[in-house]
């Protein structure tokens, strides 16, 4: 790809609580099936996105099964996107904020991944050809 | 004449303005920069596509339009929430959000409300 670049994102909402974390996954997806590479920079409660203890529930108010509900889960988007992006030829340098996995708890994270640090994000910045910081509100 | 070079930017739009006063701020901030002589695209994405949609808040975004923003609204989100895409307010037009991704690519400035 001629024009590959290289493309940083800064995120920091939690899964399940706003529509930004899908809008992300969204822009990571068409970056990388276009052929760039992508950083991320999962921060504040981004950083359980990766968490991959994540579980589907059944829905009991409208009476579906673990199976019918099909419920998204975040960590298994980011697998799919790590996926999509190697059948690109694209790389996503997924890094979770060490600090803020801690307070967490939530340090099983999606294989592909990798703990980091704000100096993480410093760095991408510094080196990519853009930068989106997606901040919570 | 000044020498300047003209910047490009890409202003991202979530909030809708029936939420969040500070809207009109990001549309002034459009306005200011095409004033300036740079070229600036605002997109409209998530709640952010209401005004869209004619209705109060819908003159505002024509206005941004009309001052020479290019003011696109994501498809998607559109979709999601029942708006068609051919009936939007005058100077907003319907977008893939491929489009954030190819301006980031091109290097322009990029901030995310």
């Amino acid at each position: 790809m001629a024009d590959k670049k290289t493309l940083t994102f800064a995120l920091m909402d939690a899964p399940y609580e706003n529509p930004r974390s899908t809008t992300a996954m969204r822009l990571i997806d068409i970056a990388v099936r276009r052929g760039h590479d992508v950083n991320v920079f999962a921060y504040e409660g981004a950083a359980a996105l990766a968490f991959t203890e994540q579980k589907p529930h059944a829905n009991a108010v409208h009476g579906r099964d673990v199976d019918e509900e099909d419920h998204p889960l975040p960590h298994r988007w980011i697998g799919a996107l790590l996926g999509a992006a190697a059948a690109k030829g694209a790389k996503i340098d997924w890094v979770n904020c060490g600090l803020c996995v801690d307070e967490r708890g939530v340090n099983q994270a999606v294989e592909g991944t990798r703990r980091g640090t704000p100096g993480d994000f410093w760095k991408f910045a510094t080196e990519s050809d853009n930068t989106l910081v997606i901040p919570t509100r | 004449m000044e020498d300047r070079t003209i910047a490009k930017y890409l202003l991202i739009e979530s909030r809708d303005p029936f939420d969040s006063n500070d809207v009109a701020h990001w549309h002034g901030l459009a306005r200011a920069l095409v004033a300036e002589g740079n070229e600036v695209t605002l997109f409209l994405v998530q709640n952010g596509v209401f005004p869209a949609r004619p209705g109060t808040h819908s003159a505002a975004l024509s206005a941004v339009a009309d001052a020479g923003v290019e003011v696109l609204v994501d498809e998607f989100s559109l979709r999601e929430r029942g708006i068609a895409t051919t009936a939007l307010t005058r100077g907003a037009k319907a977008s893939p959000l491929d489009v954030v991704i190819d301006q980031l690519a091109d290097g322009r400035k990029a901030m995310w409300h």
